[in-house]
């Protein structure tokens, strides 16, 4: 019984403090979007949930130096069989220093073949940039790849 | 009006995978910068990609407003029959904008 009423009270105490974190978040996220990795890593919770995410498997192709944010090119690449039974059900990109943390969300199926997605984005400042892929077992993969950036994109005026 | 370019190889081999390349004409207003009296920009972008094989859905991206502007998307797929791929693009302020591509497959 007092191991019962221990593990009630240890429940209770959990849901507070997801209630806490829960009214934190919410108190942060009316504030101006700033740019941290903890913003970062908060829109990678909203994805993963309470999921690990394993390094490996994913391969993040971008320039190391980029002299123009306005447009990098990217592509990322998963290595799966990609078969009905073990393929990337979908890719992820996130960035650190953006004004939004989100990059692009791709969802594939077994039909793509090859699990490889490009497109060119925009990077406000030199920072990491992460790349989770989603398998169709459920499990999560990631990669970072660090970018240097001369001139930034996104903060810019009209002159 | 925004225009689409669309790449596929008119002809592949039954189970080959190939390669689709997207680009369509867009602004991509971010909603972060400000014009020259300092009034904000509200944001202008493509936020779905979605592309069918004779109908079925084969890929679809939800882009955000870190993408550059003229989104360009490529990906792959496996040529399993001849046959039409579209492609939708949909964002803010009621864009929506539709393009197909033929192919062959022997």
């Amino acid at each position: 019984m007092e191991h019962r009423g221990i593990r009630i009270d240890a429940t209770r105490r959990e849901m507070v403090l997801a209630g806490i974190a829960g009214l934190g978040a919410a108190l942060i996220r009316i504030e101006p979007a700033s740019a941290t990795p903890a913003t970062m890593q908060r829109a990678i919770h909203q994805i993963v949930g309470e999921a690990p995410v394993n390094k490996g498997k994913v391969t993040i192709d971008v320039p190391a130096l980029v002299e123009n944010g306005n447009t990098v090119a990217l592509a990322i690449e998963v290595a799966s069989p990609m078969t009905a039974q073990d393929h990337v059900k979908a890719i992820h990109v996130f960035n650190e220093k953006n004004p939004l943390p989100n990059v692009i969300s791709a969802y594939l199926g077994p039909r793509a073949g090859r699990a490889r997605i490009a497109t060119r984005f925009r990077l406000a400042d030199t920072q990491a940039i992460v790349a989770i892929a989603e398998m169709s077992d459920g499990s999560f993969w990631s990669a970072s790849a660090d970018v240097i950036v001369t001139l930034a994109a996104c903060l810019e005026s009209l002159d | 009006m925004a225009r689409a370019l669309i790449n596929v190889p008119p002809k592949a081999t039954r189970g080959q995978t190939i390669e689709i390349k997207t680009l369509i004409s867009h602004i991509m207003e971010t909603g972060f910068r400000h014009d020259n009296v300092g009034k904000p920009i509200p944001r202008n972008i493509i936020t779905t990609f979605r592309c069918t094989y004779n109908g079925e859905e084969i890929f679809r991206a939800d882009l955000h407003p870190a993408i550059a502007a003229n989104p360009f998307i490529s990906f792959f797929t496996v040529a399993t029959e001849s046959g039409t791929i579209d492609f939708e693009w949909t964002g803010d302020n009621g864009f929506h904008e539709t393009g197909s591509a033929k192919i062959t497959v022997e």
